[in-house]
């Protein structure tokens, strides 16, 4: 399905994740979080960045990557994305969420 | 006389012997497959175990009996791999040089990684069932509980059989209304992901299951300590879900042998080529099954499917030609749902589980993503294919190692 981001017709799944990453940027990214009642800080933008660099490497995507990232802690991690980080950052960082297979 | 070397003889590496055992010429190669333990275990069994379905001897057997007596068996631990010089080194101080090395090592459990989790309440009401002990030891555990809240909880993803987590909570909802003590046991699935059906499709076809079994759902959940002694279960956002019986996953890791000979990931899964099974660091090393990092499922299935590939890609690899990059991630899985009845997914790395007809398109019998006793027949008769076929190599009838699309109802999914 479609929907209109930060004035842009953006492709989007039923759960709102971006289909299509070479849609994202970053004033997407930043409504996308505003809908979550995130607002960006410098500090966001570092983890989006890692969970960018992850992406485009094919790597999944984890709390123990997180962890071992150096980027931030799990605790801060969880205070900037509260209540389910990985999902809600993921969904800001216009990539889809870490899935099992059904 | 060259040589190819397999490391495991578990689902995956015993595949591949007995595949290449009739197609390398037998006057120029020899074959080795080393693994330190002697039975192979059925491990799809590890999920009927706890409840008496199955009995401990239908899930063992001597692992000497699937390895073609033309190979070279060895029962030994492996120390290293010295990929630069192409050599396996063995306990003992026994060397294998090889010309082409298959990893196959598979993944393990490791409940060391969470704090608290094998700790004093390990086998006491801290289980798993990913491994013939601790599967055996919960059956045991099972047969005498008066009840109380049992807590289904994954720690982190990938893990082996991603599904089996959510069958051990059917199952058990079937085992307790059997035994007529449902109404004292009160059953949670914990999860690190969104949801335990992380796929639209999957979610709106199948999450009736949870509600009528009454089966509650913590997601998000990412595990960071166990407290043994207040028996909770405590998350990075200080989320507590309190057990009398926790039946976890703990972190699935790949063999200590890769970490020790600096080939593995964060998780000792080996950096493997995803369409080619090809190790991305060495190409005279390959990988196959649970011991790659390929973004699939860690299954019994994905593994048959990649040993028919692989087995390929190391004739043309032996011939100097170019790898097929055929393999697609392809997994096919009984899904059991307790009652006598199952469901059955079909999926690969760019296609998610829809509803359907398998494997012939249009007939069936088995229906994809819809619970039916057929599909738990197919489950049931899958234990003998496992041991008479699938390890022996055996191309099962009509399921191709490529997913076929076809049958299949993905048009509903573009919305």
């Amino acid at each position: 399905m479609e929907k209109l981001i930060a004035q842009r017709t953006i492709s989007v799944n039923e759960e709102g994740y971006l289909t299509d990453f070479s849609q994202w940027t970053k004033e997407i990214g930043e409504e996308i979080a505003k809908e979550q009642n995130i607002s960006m800080t410098d500090r966001h933008w570092e983890v989006i960045d890692y969970i960018h660099d992850k992406f485009q490497k094919q790597e999944p995507l984890s709390i123990r990557g997180i962890k071992k990232s150096g980027v931030i802690n799990i605790k801060e991690f969880y205070k900037l994305f509260p209540g389910g980080p990985l999902k809600k950052a993921t969904m800001i960082a216009g990539i889809p969420k870490p899935k099992s297979c059904i | 006389m060259k040589h190819l070397v397999i490391l495991g003889a578990g689902t995956s590496g015993t595949m591949m012997v007995n595949h290449l055992i009739g197609k390398l010429p037998k006057k120029e190669w020899k074959i080795t497959i080393v693994d330190q333990y002697k039975t192979h275990y059925y491990q799809p069994g590890f999920l009927f175990l706890p409840f008496d379905i199955y009995t401990t001897k239908q899930v063992k057997k001597d692992g000497r009996k699937f390895i073609p007596k033309e190979a070279n068996y060895i029962q030994k631990k492996i120390e290293l791999i010295l990929p630069k010089e192409n050599l396996v080194k063995l306990e003992g101080g026994e060397e294998l040089p090889y010309d082409i090395l298959i990893v196959a090592t598979g993944t393990n459990i490791a409940p060391d990684e969470i704090e608290g989790m094998d700790g004093p309440g390990w086998y006491k009401d801290i289980f798993d069932f990913y491994t013939y002990e601790g599967a055996k030891a919960l059956r045991n555990k099972l047969r005498e509980w008066k009840g109380g809240k049992l807590v289904v909880h994954i720690t982190e993803m990938p893990i082996k059989c991603p599904i089996a987590p959510l069958e051990f909570v059917f199952l058990a909802d079937s085992y307790f209304k059997n035994k007529g003590m449902r109404d004292k046991v009160d059953i949670t699935f914990v999860t690190p992901l969104s949801g335990a059906f992380t796929k639209p499709r999957a979610t709106k076809a199948l999450h009736y299951l949870l509600e009528e079994k009454n089966i509650k759902e913590v997601t998000d959940f990412n595990i960071e300590r166990v407290d043994y002694e207040n028996k909770k279960i405590i998350d990075y956002a200080d989320t507590e879900v309190a057990y009398d019986l926790l039946v976890t996953v703990p972190t699935n890791m790949g063999d200590a042998l890769l970490e020790r000979s600096g080939m593995g990931d964060e998780l000792n899964h080996i950096p493997t080529h995803k369409a080619t099974l090809q190790t991305l660091d060495h190409e005279n090393i390959f990988a196959i099954g649970d011991a790659t990092n390929l973004p699939t499922s860690k299954a019994g299935s994905v593994a048959h499917f990649e040993a028919e590939i692989l087995t390929e890609n190391i004739l043309h690899y032996i011939k100097g030609e170019p790898l097929k990059e055929e393999f697609d991630g392809h997994a096919n899985c009984f899904i059991e749902t307790g009652n006598g009845k199952a469901l059955l997914i079909d999926f690969n790395y760019t296609h998610e589980p829809v509803e359907g007809t398998f494997p012939f398109p249009g007939v069936g019998p088995l229906q994809l993503l819809k619970e039916s006793r057929a599909n738990h027949m197919g489950k049931m008769a899958f234990k003998w294919v496992y041991w008479n076929m699938l390890l022996k190599g055996t191309h099962i009838p009509f399921v191709s190692a490529n997913m076929s699309t076809k049958g299949k109802h993905f048009e509903e999914m573009e919305s």
